[in-house]
């Protein structure tokens, strides 16, 4: 079955939820993927650290070279994936719906390039 | 025996958009199907001169596609077995490569076709074109013509959306109900825009092209049927019937356009028009109005009309304005210039065409040129029906447009 990068993306300094709202948003981003499971279209799933955290090595010339930050200067960037395995574009497009639903983020879907492994 | 190249032409533009729908199906990818639809129409250059055009022209090419797509595949299955498997649009139910399943499953293969190509995760200038490449059969440099951007753009906007209705496995298949109406949308665009392609003809010397206004009616019917709860399926109908309805007398004894204020109502089509009339009626009561159920009741009122004289313009600008509303766009906006045009005369449609920005488009340029004449400025209605000219790559329309130049003398 074609496997889906989901990638959920975050306004880097929105203001946080208030504690209330997130543990509503984390309750039902737990539910969506429970309900992934059940249906056998989980494959992974993670969330990120803030991507201020992030570092790009370069290492193509043989020279290394590190740059603090992330790869893209964005206002938005991935605040976490989930990988799944669906019959079709359609089915990965329902997750997403529900994924972007429960968590009040864009989600991202992109299939990965050719057959998954067996 | 020999074969008239127009009756081919006519096969072609009839039967290629069936034949690719019904290839995608059982080959299961878009590339191969138009390959294989294109080479079963050489063999049929080759053949038909000597044999005859076949009963069943459409049957013929599907089932020569089908098996040199087939001959194909086998020469390259050792080799390329396992690309080939990675490229292979997804089907939810795939038909044995060898079986074409029941040949009265076109009009299914046609609506998996064009619900493909309208998917919402393709932007929407990659729905009309793949639709009216695939389904239409429509040349890329014709569906560039016909939305004013040049063809390379085209290209590449095809090869892309095809490219990620493959990456991403898309469905070959008809929506469940409760998607269908939001995947409608896009659906009913597309269709419209091939019977205004068809009903006037972006190139060549066809200021009509009958093959792509009956397939869009064709289409548009199979649709209205399917989705009885969804007015704007019917609207749409209701106004490519009525628009159709005014075929047999948009074209004079030579070819050339006559105009709906100089047409023959009498060669108008009864029948078309009751029927677009029933189905506005019956849509219209669902109380829930939108861009096709206006311009299908602006149709009517032409329609109602015995003589040009006696239209009712002031109710056609009332529904141009409700349907500005609804959609506000260029085109709506010089359609309603031409009825204020009627209703108010040629000052007030000069004001309302100051506000629309279309310089590329040669109807613009025909409208102010036909208002600048009515206000007696002959040599600024010169320029602009020049500029008309220019911009127009019908050879009836230009013929109809130089009669105009020279008409101002």
């Amino acid at each position: 079955m074609p496997q889906y990068l989901l990638s959920v993306f975050q306004e880097e300094g929105a203001e946080p939820p208030s504690p209330g709202q997130a543990q509503m948003i984390m309750a039902r981003v737990a539910a969506v993927q429970e309900e992934m499971k059940a249906a056998g279209a989980w494959v992974f799933f993670g969330a990120l650290t803030d991507a201020s955290s992030a570092t790009v090595v370069r290492a193509a010339g043989g020279e290394v070279s590190m740059t603090d930050g992330p790869y893209a200067e964005a206002k938005e960037q991935i605040g976490g994936f989930t990988v799944i395995e669906a019959a079709d574009l359609d089915e990965a497009l329902e997750w997403a719906r529900k994924g972007s639903e429960a968590c009040l983020w864009p989600v991202e879907v992109r299939p990965f390039l050719g057959a998954p492994p067996a | 025996m020999s074969l008239d190249p127009d009756e081919f032409a006519a096969i072609y533009r009839r039967e290629a958009g069936r034949c690719t729908a019904t290839l995608v199906r059982v080959l299961g990818d878009i590339d191969q199907a138009e390959d294989a639809v294109a080479d079963a129409f050489a063999v049929a250059a080759d053949r038909w001169p000597a044999d005859g055009v076949p009963p069943n022209p459409g049957g013929w090419i599907t089932t020569t596609a089908r098996n040199r797509a087939i001959d194909r595949l086998r020469r390259e299955s050792t080799r390329h077995a396992r690309e080939r498997e990675a490229m292979t649009l997804h089907d939810p139910a795939p038909d044995p490569p060898a079986d074409l399943g029941d040949l009265d499953t076109v009009p299914d293969d046609q609506l998996r076709l064009i619900f493909l190509c309208c998917h919402p995760a393709l932007g929407a200038d990659a729905q009309v074109a793949l639709t009216l490449r695939l389904l239409g059969g429509l040349a890329t440099a014709e569906i560039a013509r016909a939305f004013l951007v040049p063809p390379p753009a085209i290209g590449q906007r095809l090869s892309r959306a095809k490219r990620k209705i493959r990456d991403t496995h898309m469905a070959y298949r008809i929506p469940a109900a409760s998607e269908l109406h939001q995947r409608l949308g896009p659906v009913l665009a597309t269709i419209y825009l091939i019977y205004t392609e068809g009903h006037s003809a972006s190139a060549g010397d066809d200021l009509l092209r009958p093959a792509l206004t009956s397939e869009a009616i064709r289409i548009g019917r199979t649709l209205a049927a399917l989705v009885p709860g969804e007015p704007e399926a019917a609207g749409l109908l209701a106004l490519m019937l009525l628009t159709e309805a005014r075929a047999p007398a948009r074209l004079g004894e030579h070819g050339e356009l006559v105009r709906l204020a100089d047409q023959d109502r009498s060669r108008w089509d009864r029948v078309l028009i009751a029927e677009g009339h029933e189905l506005l009626r019956g849509c219209i009561g669902q109380n829930r109005p939108g861009p096709y159920q206006v311009q299908a009741a602006i149709a009517a009122v032409h329609a109602d009309a015995s003589t040009a004289a006696v239209t009712d313009w002031a109710q056609i600008v009332t529904l141009y304005d409700h349907l500005q509303r609804l959609c506000p766009n260029a085109v709506v906006a010089l359609n309603r210039a031409i009825a204020v045009m009627e209703h108010r005369g040629p000052a007030a449609a000069l004001d309302a065409l100051d506000e629309i920005d279309l310089p590329a488009y040669h109807l613009f340029h025909a409208t102010r040129a036909e208002a600048l004449r009515r206000a007696g400025r002959d040599g600024e209605a010169a320029d602009a029906l020049r500029r008309a000219i220019a911009l127009t790559s019908n050879a009836v329309e230009r013929r109809h447009l130089e009669a105009e130049l020279a008409g101002l003398g």
